[in-house]
C-alpha cells in the first residue's frame, strides 16, 4: 500500500517533469485555454481550521462571480493542508504534478508556506499567499511566490499610528510571548513602531506560551501607570491576558498584534474584550462598490466575513487580473508575468498593488471590539 | 506591592493544595505518584463537562472532586497495589504511575481534544473586591478560602480521627500497623482517595482561576508541586502548605522585580539553596511522622 503510494508519487513526479518541459510561453499563444486550473491549499482541519473555512467561502464567492462574468473559465481545486507542513507539501505535489495547476493559492499558515512554497518555486508554479503574515521566509523564497496579505510589520505600525491619533496615548506597557517566533517578531515590530510614534515604552514583561497566570506581569506593568497596554500574543493567550488585565481593574486601551485578530479571541475573552484594539488588513466598513459586492456575496452564503475571507476573495480576483494582463493566457509563466503587472486593482482590501518584493501594498485599518464585534475605527 | 502579594497568595494557594495531596501519598507509601497531575487535569475537565451539562458550579465542583478521589482509588489498585510487595516497588511504582498519567492524558485528548477548553462565560459571578489599593476578584478570594478550608480539614482529619491515626500508623510502618490490626490496603486506598480528591480540587480551582484547560495542563503544575514538596520536606503536610505559599509569593515577586524570564531560575535557585542548607527541606522528615 505504502509502496504503491510512493511509486505513484514518483511516476507523477516524472510525468510532471516531462510535461513541464515543452510548456514554453509561446505555446499557449495560438488559442486561449478552455479552462485554467488553480489549486487552493487551505487549512480546513487542525488548529487553523477557522481561518481555512473563511478562505474557502471567500474563494467560492469570487469563483462564482468571475465565471459568471465571462473571460477564461477558472477551475478551482480546494485541498485541505490540515494546518501542517507535511500535508501542505503533499497537497502542493498533487497540485503541481497530478492536477497540473497553473497557479496555487495558500497555504493558510506561514509555517506551512515556508515548507511547501519552495516546491512550487522549483517547478515554476506561481503561488499567491492570501493569509501568510510572517515578514520573512515567504516571498523571499523566490520570484514565483506572491502574497496579498499584509505582514505584521506592515499592519502593526499602521494600527499603532491610527490608535494613537484616536486615543492620544504617550506611554505604553508591553507584554509579549518570548518563546514563540511570531509573538517575538510581533514585539520587535511593536518596539520599533513605538519609537517611531514617539511613544515611551515604560515597562516590558514577557510570558511563555504554556503560561496560564499573567497576574504578576500585569500588576507590575499597571503599577507603572502606562497610558496603554500593548500585547503580542497568540489568540489563546491573548484572551486570558485581556481577562486578567480587566480583572485587575485595567480599563485603559489594550492594543494587540495579529494574534488578536480572530473572532475566537472575542468569544473567549467575553466582555473583557470590549475596547481592545487590533490592526487588520481589511476595512469591513468600506463603502467601496467592490467591498459592498463582497459583503453581499458572503451574506448570500450565510458567512460572517472576516479578514481571511476578504483576502482569499481578493486573491482569486488578483489571479484573474494577472490572466487578463497576460492577454487571457493561463500558463504558469503567463500568470507569473501577469502578476507583475497587477496595479491599483479595486478589491475589498482597497486599491491593490504588489511591492517590488511581491508583497501586498495597501493601507491597513484598526478595529476595536464593541458589543462583542470588531468595528473599524474611522 | 500589596497587589503582588495578593497575586502570590492566590497562585500559592493552588500550589499548596496540589502539593498537599502529592506529599500525602509520599508520606504514606514513600512513592512519588506521577499521575497526580493527570488527576488534577481530569477533575478540571470533569467539572467543565458537568457545567456544560448545565449543572450549577456548586454541584459540579464537589462531584468532580469526589470523582477525582475515586479515580485515585482505581489508580492505586491498577498502578501501585500489584507492585507493592515486589523488591523495587518504589521505582516500578514511579514508572507505572507515569504510564497511568500518559493513559489519562490520552483519554482526555480523545474526549476533549488537544485545544484549550474553557468554562462558559459567567460560570462564576464576575465581581471585583478592593483591598486597600489592591484588588482581587471574588473568584480569587473564594479559591483561596476553599484551598485553606480543604487543607484545614485534612490536617484535622489526620490529627483527630480514627482514619487519620491509621494513615499515620501505616506511614510509620505498614508491618507494625498490620500487626496491630489495621487494614493496610484499605488505609492506603483511603489515602489515595484523599490525595486525589485534593489534587482534583486544585485542578478545578486552577481551571476556574485561569480558565484554560488542556490535556497537558497538569505538567507545569506538577513540576511546581514537586519543588514545593521537596522544599517543604518530602511527606510533610505543613511543609507543603508553607512551601506552596512561599513559592507562589517568590515567583510573583521575581516577576515584579526581575521580569518573568527569571521566574523559574529564581524559584529553582532558591530550592537548591534551601536544600544545601537543609537537605530534608524546611520541615524535615521527622515532622511527617507526627502528622
Amino acid at each position: 500500500m505504502r509502496f504503491a503510494k510512493w511509486s505513484l508519487l514518483i511516476v507523477a513526479l516524472v510525468a510532471g517533469c516531462k510535461d513541464n518541459a515543452p510548456e514554453s510561453p509561446k505555446e499557449g499563444a495560438a488559442a486561449a485555454p478552455a479552462t485554467i486550473k488553480i489549486g487552493a491549499a487551505l487549512s480546513l482541519t487542525g488548529p487553523a481550521a477557522s481561518y481555512g473555512q473563511q478562505q474557502k467561502a471567500g474563494l467560492a464567492a469570487a469563483l462564482d462571480e468571475l465565471n459568471a462574468a465571462g473571460g477564461p473559465k477558472i477551475e478551482l481545486l480546494i485541498e485541505d493542508d490540515a494546518s501542517t507542513k507535511e500535508q501542505g507539501i503533499t497537497v502542493f505535489q498533487k497540485f503541481i504534478n497530478r492536477d497540473k495547476v497553473a497557479a496555487i493559492i495558500g497555504p493558510t499558515l506561514s509555517n506551512t508556506a515556508s515548507a511547501a512554497d519552495p516546491i512550487a518555486q522549483q517547478s515554476g508554479v506561481p503561488v499567491l499567499a492570501v493569509s501568510n503574515t510572517a515578514a520573512k521566509g515567504i516571498t523571499d523564497i523566490g520570484d514565483r511566490i506572491w502574497r496579498d496579505s499584509l505582514t505584521e510589520a506592515q499592519v502593526i505600525p499602521g494600527a499603532l499610528k491610527k490608535a494613537q491619533q484616536k486615543l492620544g496615548f504617550k506611554t505604553a506597557g508591553v507584554l509579549y510571548g518570548n518563546d514563540d517566533v511570531f509573538t517575538k517578531a510581533g514585539y520587535d515590530v511593536m518596539q520599533k513602531a513605538l519609537v517611531d510614534q514617539g511613544i515611551k515604552e515604560i515597562g516590558t514583561q514577557t510570558f511563555a506560551k504554556a503560561d496560564r497566570d499573567y497576574h504578576a506581569q500585569l500588576t507590575a506593568l499597571i503599577a507603572q501607570k502606562p497610558d496603554a497596554l500593548v500585547v503580542s500574543a497568540l489568540a489563546d493567550n491573548a484572551a486570558a491576558i485581556v481577562s486578567q488585565a480587566r480583572q485587575q481593574g485595567w480599563t485603559g486601551p489594550i492594543l494587540g498584534g495579529n494574534g488578536f485578530n480572530s473572532p475566537a479571541f472575542i468569544k473567549n475573552a467575553g466582555p473583557a474584550a470590549e475596547g481592545v484594539l487590533a490592526g487588520t488588513s481589511w476595512d469591513s466598513s468600506s463603502q467601496s462598490a467592490v467591498n459592498q459586492r463582497f459583503l453581499k456575496a458572503m451574506a448570500k452564503k450565510g458567512v460572517n466575513p472576516d479578514q481571511f475571507s476578504a483576502q482569499a476573495y481578493t486573491g482569486l480576483y488578483i489571479l484573474a487580473e494577472a490572466i487578463k494582463q497576460a492577454g487571457g493566457k493561463g500558463s504558469r509563466d503567463d500568470i507569473t508575468a501577469g502578476l507583475a503587472k497587477v496595479k491599483d486593482l479595486d478589491t475589498p482590501l482597497g486599491k491593490f498593488s504588489f511591492t517590488a518584493g511581491r508583497d501586498a501594498q495597501h493601507e491597513p485599518s484598526v478595529q476595536i471590539v464593541k458589543d462583542g464585534k470588531f468595528q473599524i475605527v474611522q | 506591592m500589596g497587589q503582588q502579594a495578593l497575586n502570590g497568595i492566590f497562585v500559592g494557594s493552588i500550589y499548596a493544595l496540589f502539593a498537599v495531596g502529592y506529599t500525602l501519598v509520599f508520606g504514606v507509601l514513600d512513592i512519588l505518584n506521577l499521575a497526580h497531575q493527570a488527576i488534577f487535569m481530569l477533575a478540571a475537565f470533569l467539572a467543565l463537562a458537568l457545567v456544560e451539562a448545565h449543572l450549577p458550579l456548586f454541584v459540579a465542583m464537589p462531584v468532580a472532586i469526589v470523582a477525582a478521589g475515586l479515580i485515585g482509588i482505581v489508580l492505586e489498585r491498577v498502578a501501585f497495589r500489584p507492585l507493592r510487595d515486589r523488591a523495587d516497588s518504589n521505582i516500578s511504582g514511579l514508572i507505572s504511575s507515569l504510564a497511568m498519567a500518559t493513559v489519562f492524558e490520552a483519554i482526555a485528548m480523545q474526549v476533549f481534544g488537544p485545544d484549550i477548553s474553557r468554562f462558559p462565560l459567567g460560570t462564576f459571578p464576575d465581581r471585583v473586591i478592593r483591598v486597600g489599593s489592591a484588588s482581587a476578584s471574588l473568584l480569587q478570594v473564594v479559591i483561596v478560602a476553599i484551598a485553606l478550608l480543604l487543607m484545614a480539614v485534612l490536617t484535622v482529619l489526620l490529627a483527630r480521627t480514627q482514619l487519620g491515626r491509621q494513615i499515620r500508623a501505616v506511614a510509620e510502618s505498614p508491618r507494625a500497623a498490620r500487626i496491630l490490626g489495621v487494614n493496610v490496603n484499605r488505609v492506603i486506598a483511603a489515602a489515595f482517595f484523599l490525595s486525589s480528591a485534593l489534587g482534583g480540587a486544585a485542578g478545578v480551582l486552577f481551571a476556574l482561576a485561569f480558565n484554560s484547560i488542556s490535556p497537558d495542563v497538569g505538567r507545569g503544575v506538577e513540576l511546581k508541586g514537586l519543588a514545593v514538596i521537596i522544599l517543604g520536606g518530602m511527606g510533610s503536610i505543613p511543609g507543603a502548605v508553607v512551601a506552596g505559599f512561599a513559592l507562589g509569593l517568590l515567583e510573583t515577586f521575581t516577576v515584579a522585580r526581575f521580569g518573568s524570564s527569571f521566574r523559574d531560575a529564581v524559584s529553582f535557585g532558591v530550592l537548591i539553596a534551601v536544600l544545601l542548607a537543609r537537605p530534608r527541606g524546611l520541615f524535615g522528615q521527622a515532622a511527617v511522622r507526627e502528622g
